[in-house]
């Protein structure tokens, strides 16, 4: 059975312009141990698709659907229950490390609490428990360095120290949420490094969202494409980055820069924005800006799939393919 | 106020970088307004407190007329009387046979008076000190804004009070000396504007158009500190409507026979067991005109920047 | 290391206080002086001989700026001088009389003010944009609008006229009579600081940080008092020294109505007859009072944040 069982996952936000719905109808399972990359452009639906299922959703969201963890829906969960779960068997870090620690609390007093509440160790047991991560998420001096303020740690510090505490409990699933995008280049190296180390110890299965692609092709075992709310496409990494069937994500693998194709090119954009959620397209999301459109494409295309878990939303289908259902806009699978 | 900029813009060419701003700048100040204007009205409150203050408004200015009697006339049937129909008294009449309720209309002419003048009062002091302070900025900002802190830590009241001890209670001081105690905060919110004003990409143009320093603060920045201004005007006339009618109650405001609310109020709380309405009514009508100007540059305040709380 | 930095920065503050002292000394001495009529202008007409003894008694023939210097001096020996009015008081001893009563009215509305203000912010807060919230901040309007020398006398009616329970006023440093001018005096500060807790706990509650603290799955109560009160105070406490400003301004009329022996009452007795020494006396004294809880209240924030310790000590 899956860890993480999610199906017709659909996100509303009521707002003063009409309802937005961010995320519409996502299914899909994490599997024990394994790395699931969640790739979209900004505004796709993927943090909102998370934060639903982790009780995080802002006031004006609405969610429909079941995220079943061990079996138990997370959506129809008491707060008491869910908190249960969040930060010990669920743990999530966030995209802006800079921000998501509290600034009036030392770093000490922020992840003692964690073990304290969740596994009732004594003072000293957490001190210990704690500085132990930081030392692992290669925190220099973490005896002194623990009883120190948020702003005294650099960005990257602080991502780790989010890191460590994401992992204080040993979660069985670890979500993050594009952590290192507010990071710079050489940092964000680091960060990929230490979590793949860091997960060869436990089973940990982790949920990565980001909107490069390329940064998941190490990492990743199976990755889903979102655009505009729904998954467009999904895949193994090889499945994805070596016979991509729609022509969105093939977009995104044609505009990254490759060190192996050295050109005057241009670098290939995806022409276009994102659609403004509020007035989506009739028929495919993606046919404003897709090359391969054609008139079919004011229809809502159907969802192919190929095996276990390699999915596309769109009339190529794939090879050797079948159409799972008509698109009747709700209730597939 | 933009038809220089717009005679500007006919004459340089289109791609001109600086015409492309001042351009901008019109659109993106026509717009500010009108957003800032729908905000307003979807706020309940503060529609409801302008309907209020209007109404208000009119009955200050219009009612003495239409009543039969004027404040100071004794009628001495009906000495402490309580509000009926039958004696044409709405409101009640006081200890002396005054009718109450043409003394608080007549009541809130000064005090609205005052709170007008007293705060245009404050308004052309802080925002000309305001204005200079952030505009020059530097070494002179710095001076002038700490004399203001120098100012803003002293108990105002009791220079107030010192003035009017002083010079006596001459319904111009009482303009003058609670206008020139309340210029700070105003002072402190122009200055603020000004600075980040004087940092924008459309001055720095019109500066490297040559236009002098004049005709920027002028046709630059003035204009835009309307908004913010109009936001403190409407929350600093509730504040001195207050302390005129603290100096009132404490016997410093304005002298016989001119009475404001705070007066009445006073005069009403001597006579409140035997002659309640002597002091609820005069009460009413300065508690809800207070209430609703803070509602109003609440409004405002969140109509022109929704971030901006308190 | 930290230490050191608050410190210092104190002692800058400290420092800086001195011009503001010495511009509000010398405003209400040349303001006060500039007053028509003199101290012993009374309904009695005095002879000649008797009036020039008391002007070189109380250094009245002296030239303006030597009287300033004179005070100036006394001053800073901690000498108010003798009170014109109340022929057998100093002012210090006025003073003595009169400021326990202001202060102890000011510290238990200050007090009063801060834990139900906070308090009632706070549910509002928790209950953003339902009846609760608009209902409570509804009142907390009024209570900043409603002048208190409006509530005064309809407290009084309610609570010591017609239902008896508490006296009308006076001071006897009982807790009966201190009920009263304590919460009329506190009622716009509490609703002020009920207005800021508000704002400020509804920006902190939206903020990441704490998003991760209930992403730990901590409950949310903990949430709000480990993670969301300190950081939504801050606003509050910053507004202390205006707040006691306001306090103190509020005392003057509070004394008058309740019947009050404060440091208020004489200082407007004071300023109806004249008494230039008490006046100044109050002034200044009230001055530096502000001036130093004005400097308390910006150590004490400096305390609360830490990163105005670390950007201090660097």
């Amino acid at each position: 059975m899956a860890l993480l069982s999610v199906s017709n996952l659909e996100v509303e936000f009521k707002t003063a312009e009409g309802v937005v719905k961010a995320v519409n109808g996502m299914t899909f399972d994490v599997h024990e141990g394994e790395t699931l990359a969640i790739v979209g452009e900004s505004g796709a639906g993927k943090s909102q698709l998370v934060l639903s299922f982790m009780g995080l959703l802002a006031e004006n969201g609405r969610v429909a659907g079941t995220a079943l963890f061990h079996g138990n829906d997370l959506l129809q969960m008491k707060p008491k229950e869910l908190n249960k779960i969040r930060g010990r068997h669920i743990a999530m870090i966030f995209q802006d490390p800079m921000t998501s620690l509290n600034p009036f609390l030392t770093i000490e007093k922020q992840m003692m609490e964690v073990v304290m509440h969740h596994q009732g160790l004594s003072r000293d047991e957490a001190r210990s428990h704690a500085v132990e991560m930081l030392r692992a998420v290669r925190i220099p001096d973490p005896e002194e360095r623990i009883k120190q303020y948020p702003h005294e740690y650099s960005g990257g510090m602080r991502q780790r120290v989010m890191i460590a505490i994401g992992l204080l409990c040993e979660p069985e699933l670890l979500i993050a949420d594009e952590p290192s995008t507010a990071l710079d280049v050489t940092i964000q190296a680091q960060i990929s490094e230490l979590v793949s180390e860091l997960r060869k110890e436990t089973k940990m299965s982790l949920v990565l969202i980001t909107h490069d692609l390329s940064a998941v092709a190490e990492i990743a075992d199976r990755i889903i494409v979102m655009y505009a709310g729904e998954a467009i496409e999904t895949g193994t990494v090889d499945e994805i980055f070596y016979s991509p069937q729609h022509p969105y994500t093939r977009g995104l693998i044609a505009s990254v820069p490759r060190l192996d194709r050295v050109s005057d090119d241009e670098l290939q954009a995806i022409p276009g924005n994102p659609p403004n959620l509020l007035a989506l397209p009739e028929g495919c999301s993606f046919r404003d800006r897709c090359s391969e459109a054609t008139e079919q494409c004011y229809q809502r295309p159907p969802l192919w799939r190929a095996g276990s878990g390699r999915t596309s939303r769109c009339f190529q289908g794939i090879e050797g393919g079948e159409i799972v259902a008509e698109p009747t806009g709700e209730g597939e699978e | 106020m933009n038809s220089e900029a717009e005679t500007k813009t006919n004459e340089l060419p289109i791609d001109d970088p600086f015409a492309e701003l001042l351009i901008e700048k019109d659109v993106r100040g026509r717009s500010l307004w009108v957003d800032a204007w729908q905000r307003l009205l979807k706020n309940k409150a503060a529609l409801v407190s302008i309907v209020i203050m209007l109404v208000m408004l009119l009955l200050i200015v219009f009612g003495p007329m239409l009543l039969p009697w004027e404040g100071d006339f004794t009628d001495w049937d009906n000495t402490s009387s309580p509000p009926s129909l039958k004696t044409g008294h709405w409101f009640g009449t006081d200890p002396v046979g005054r009718d109450i309720l043409v003394r608080t209309l007549e009541g809130g002419r000064i005090s609205l008076l005052v709170g007008l003048v007293a705060t245009l009062v404050s308004l052309l002091i802080g925002v000309s000190y305001g204005a200079v302070a952030g505009y020059y900025g530097g070494m002179t900002d710095r001076v002038m804004m700490r004399v203001v802190d120098i100012i803003y830590a002293l108990p105002f009241m009791f220079f107030v009070i010192l003035l009017m001890v002083v010079f006596g209670r001459h319904i111009v001081l009482i303009f003058v000396a609670i206008g020139a105690v309340n210029w700070l905060d105003m002072a402190r919110i122009v200055r603020g504007q000004t600075l980040s004003l004087k940092n924008t990409e459309f001055v720095e143009a019109a500066r490297a158009c040559g236009v002098d320093h004049h005709a920027i603060i002028r046709r630059h920045i003035i204009p835009n500190l309307l908004g913010v201004v109009m936001v403190y005007v409407t929350l600093t006339i509730p504040q001195v409507i207050l302390v005129e009618s603290f100096l009132s109650f404490l016997g410093l405001g304005v002298q016989e026979p001119m009475s404001s609310w705070g007066a009445l109020v006073n005069d009403g709380a001597q006579d409140m067991e035997s002659a309640p309405w002597t002091l609820v009514f005069p009460a009413a009508f300065l508690t809800v005109t207070l209430y609703c100007f803070n509602y109003i540059g609440d409004g405002m305040r969140d109509a022109l920047d929704p971030k901006d709380h308190l | 290391m930290k230490q050191a930095g608050v410190l210092r920065h104190a002692a800058v503050r400290l420092l800086g206080l001195i011009p503001t002292l010495l511009v509000l000394i010398t405003i209400a001495f040349f303001l006060i002086r500039m007053a028509p009529g003199g101290p012993f202008d009374g309904e009695k007409v005095l002879p000649p001989e008797i009036r020039a003894n008391l002007d070189v008694n109380y250094h009245l023939d002296e030239p303006l700026l030597q009287q300033y210097f004179r005070y100036l001096g006394q001053i800073i020996t901690g000498d108010f001088g003798p009170s014109f009015q109340y022929k057998d008081w100093t002012v210090n001893e006025l003073i003595a009389r009169g400021f326990p009563v202001s202060a102890t009215l000011g510290g238990l509305a200050m007090a009063l003010a801060f834990v139900l203000g906070t308090l009632i912010g706070t549910v509002a807060a928790l209950r953003q944009n339902t009846a609760v919230d608009y209902s409570v901040m509804g009142v907390a309007m009024l209570g900043i609008s409603i002048p208190n020398f409006v509530v005064a006398p309809l407290l009084i009616l309610g609570t010591a006229v017609y239902a008896g329970w508490l006296p009308a006023g006076g001071w006897d440093w009982s807790w009966q009579r201190m009920v009263l001018p304590v919460i009329t005096l506190a009622l716009p500060v509490i609703a002020y600081i009920a207005r800021l807790t508000r704002g400020s706990m509804i920006e902190v509650l939206h903020s990441n940080y704490i998003r991760t603290a209930r992403a730990k799955g901590l409950p949310e109560r903990l949430v709000i008092r480990r993670h969301a009160f300190k950081p939504a105070i801050l606003p509050v406490i910053s507004y202390m020294g205006p707040a006691m400003a306001a306090l103190i301004t509020g005392s003057v009329v509070i004394e008058r109505i309740y019947s009050i022996p404060g440091l208020g009452s004489y200082f407007v007795q004071g300023a109806l007859n004249r008494d230039y020494t008490l006046v100044m006396g109050v002034v200044i004294f009230y001055g530096i009072v502000i001036i130093v809880l004005n400097f308390i209240v910006d150590l004490l924030y400096a305390w609360l944040n830490p990163r105005i310790r670390y950007d201090e000590a660097q």
